[in-house]
């Protein structure tokens, strides 16, 4: 079986969170060295603080401050920081109940002397980062706590209330994602492609419905078997319908294509459904539905950059229509 | 016919008790999402008069994680929604997961699972970037060239050419709906001083769809209480009752597949019709809510729900039929066109149906609306979804 095609895949996207009241004040609070919990119905404190009761969903908003120090009640090592996490040096992920608190907040522990220096109920506080904007990275990681190691949690005593009022308190934040994944389109369209490079149009025929698919997908859709039987279409090919496209969209910005132009449903000569292509070397407002087209290919080979008029006489609607 | 729903089936009778929706806008900066969905859930149960612990199972659903970038929002969503030690579960359904969401939560009721079920959709579109999250550049792939309106302004065309439907009545919807729009505070677009000229002059975004045609991006969320019999009889206000619901799916793309008038869509209509003893839909359905992001899939789908013969959906929107004061509302509350929050748009659709026949819909309301359709559809015209809802309750 001739090699299939892989490519890497990143995804990603600057998210915006809004706040809300109550982490609002838990972030801006971190930006001001300030660790804010928020108290259940319980009588919990929270840390970080939740806008709604875990245990009778009521709305909460009795914000407290909480100490800087706290005890890991839990913890796991890690072995091989990753891009965007909080260290990168091997550290360990804790769970810390900082004094006050009833609930364990999860952060990095900075320990360089490896695993063997962490245990659970060893005593920890806050590093705070040096440039801090209002967001959980503001706490760099947490660091063993020497001093307070007789201590137990609460030892602070109760915790003060708070009104979670700051200055220019912050009201969203950028929560940026990615993905990095290792794509692959498969056996026929790895097919497919390996044609286009060769400047030849292939698909599939189902067995079953004897359906031409163009790009192939390996599988009949409405039939759920898989496709083999290999058929060359077009080059030419029927203009179906189309919109005139006036704006470009985000992801299109970058591509060096003026607007306005054709954006069209091109049924190949022997496809049996239509794929989608731009129509170019003719004036946009010229185009119509039956119109004859054939690609204009790409130098070194790939999807075609553009679809042209091939000059033949418009295709009969009665041809097209059960394609559109 | 009319009493299949719960005689022949031997189904419990689902009404409608609490209906609850945010302001929709632009974007909601003052709220979290767990803020936002809370703002809904809490007007749905206080329009029923219960509380969070009257809920037996919470039902919600919203587009692709991608459109906001919440892996799996319904776990950080439990504690703001009252799912805490409940049943909890999520549909994704694309564009009409508003409408499935809605579906899934009536069968608990219907299938006796639960009593009462609290079910909602939202979407905070000002987060991300929905037209981003529906063109990830795939390798090997070209791109989509021209978005979410290029892809469906093609279909609009082929509807045209199929039809001979003059180029105007897309305007006339756009005209229609932003109008209704003002008489929805609910509504994301509040178009004071639009004109049918207005509308016209908008520039073309993806010819054959102006800008005026197509649907804004709004944050919003949307909730209902469903109940069982007990639960109806308890009910402070008049319950919307359940006659006919129904999903269908087909692929997005295949040899054959009918692009402005999807065989799934029709077939998910027949299925609701004969559930609730509809023979004729335009004599029987007082007013529709359907999915109509783009002005044009007004008359498509009025062919697609069979309310007119194929090719004639449009003279129904010409006539003034689809008009508030017509024979055959559509939209009153402005429709998709005034208000998009994606994930929330279909049970809105479902919402305003329901409104309507418990009589609360207020300026917008149908004067006597007895029997309202809310229809969603998503992906590429992929996925439908549809509700009809009485002021009486199913035959038995």
């Amino acid at each position: 079986m001739a090699e299939v095609l892989k490519a890497p895949l990143v995804v990603e996207f600057p998210f915006t969170r809004s706040l809300g009241p109550v982490q609002s004040a838990f972030l801006s609070g971190l930006r001001e060295r300030v660790v804010l919990g928020v108290r259940g119905g319980d009588g919990r404190v929270l840390v970080p603080p939740v806008e709604y009761d875990p245990v009778t969903s009521e709305e909460l908003d009795e914000l407290v401050e909480v100490a800087p120090t706290g005890t890991v009640t839990t913890w796991a090592w890690n072995h091989e920081p990753r891009r965007g996490q909080p260290l990168d040096r091997p550290f360990a992920w804790v769970l810390v109940r900082l004094d006050g608190a009833g609930t364990g907040l999860l952060h990095a522990l900075d320990a360089p002397d490896g695993p063997g220096s962490v245990r659970t109920g060893m005593r920890v506080r806050v590093r705070w980062a040096q440039d801090r904007s209002g967001a959980i990275t503001d706490i760099a990681c947490f660091e063993p706590y020497e001093a307070g190691e007789a201590g137990t949690p609460g030892e602070a005593g109760e915790p003060a209330p708070h009104d979670g009022r700051f200055a220019d308190p912050v009201t969203g934040i950028v929560a940026p994602a990615r993905l990095d994944y290792t794509y692959s389109p498969g056996r026929a369209q790895s097919a497919h492609l390996r044609a286009l490079a060769e400047r030849r149009v292939v698909g599939e025929r189902c067995p079953s419905c004897r359906k031409v698919y163009v790009p192939p997908r390996g599988a009949c859709p409405t039939c759920g078997v898989a496709t083999s039987e290999r058929v060359e279409v077009g080059p030419r090919g029927t203009v179906t319908t189309f919109c005139i496209v006036n704006i470009k969209a985000a992801h299109t910005a970058n591509l060096d294509i003026e607007v306005p132009y054709v954006y069209a449903h091109i049924a190949l000569d022997g496809a049996d459904l239509a794929l989608h292509g731009r129509i170019a070397g003719i004036p946009y407002d010229r185009v119509r539905m039956g119109l004859r087209v054939e690609p204009v290919w790409p130098d070194g080979g790939g999807h075609p950059d553009h679809y042209r008029p091939t000059g033949e006489p418009d295709a009969d609607y009665e041809t097209y229509k059960e394609l559109l | 016919m009319s009493g299949a729903t719960s005689t022949a089936t031997g189904k419990e009778p689902v009404a409608v008790v609490g209906i609850g929706q945010t302001k929709h806008v632009a974007a909601r900066r003052d709220v979290s999402i767990a803020g936002l969905v809370r703002e809904a859930a809490r007007r749905a149960l206080d329009d029923a008069e219960l509380d969070w612990p009257d809920i037996d199972a919470v039902v919600i659903g919203k587009a692709p994680d991608f459109f906001e970038g919440v892996m799996m929002p319904e776990l950080y969503l439990a504690d703001a929604l009252g799912a805490v030690g409940k049943p909890m579960l999520r549909v994704h359904t694309a564009g009409s997961v508003g409408g499935s969401t809605a579906l899934v939560a009536t069968n608990l009721v219907a299938g006796r699972v639960h009593g009462t079920v609290l079910t909602l959709a939202y979407e905070k579109q000002s987060e991300s970037n929905a037209m981003w999250g529906l063109s990830l550049p795939v390798p090997f792939q070209q791109p989509l060239l021209a978005g979410a309106g290029g892809f469906f302004a093609p279909h609009v065309r082929a509807y045209i050419r199929r039809t001979g439907a003059p180029g105007t009545v897309g305007s006339l919807v756009a005209y229609k709906d932003r109008r209704n729009a003002l008489k929805n505070p609910y509504a994301h677009l509040h178009e004071h001083g639009i004109t049918l000229e207005k509308v016209q002059a908008s520039p073309m975004l993806w010819d054959p769809i102006r800008y005026s045609e197509t649907c804004p991006s709004s944050d919003g969320a949307c909730a209902m209480v469903l109940t069982d019999r007990a639960g109806a009889a308890r009910s402070p206000r008049p319950p919307a009752w359940l006659h006919g619901g129904a999903m269908r799916s087909e692929p997005t793309l295949f040899a054959g597949k009918d692009l402005v008038s999807p065989q799934a869509g029709k077939d998910c209509a027949a299925d609701v019709y004969r559930q609730a003893g509809v023979a004729d839909p335009r004599r029987d359905i007082d007013a529709v809510e359907m999915y109509v992001p783009f002005s044009w899939y007004e008359p498509m789908w009025l062919e697609n729900l069979g309310f007119a013969e194929e090719g004639e959906g449009w003279k129904l929107t010409e006539s003034g039929v689809t008009e508030l004061d017509g024979d055959l509302p559509v939209n009153m509350s402005g429709g998709v066109l005034s208000t998009n929050p994606i994930g929330a748009s279909g049970m809105i659709r479902f919402a305003e149906a329901a409104l309507q026949v418990r009589g609360q819909a207020g300026e917008h309301q149908v004067d006597g609306a007895r029997r309202a359709l809310g229809h969603a559809y998503g992906g590429g015209s992929q996925f439908f979804s549809m509700w009809l809802v009485g002021a009486a309750p199913p035959a038995s």
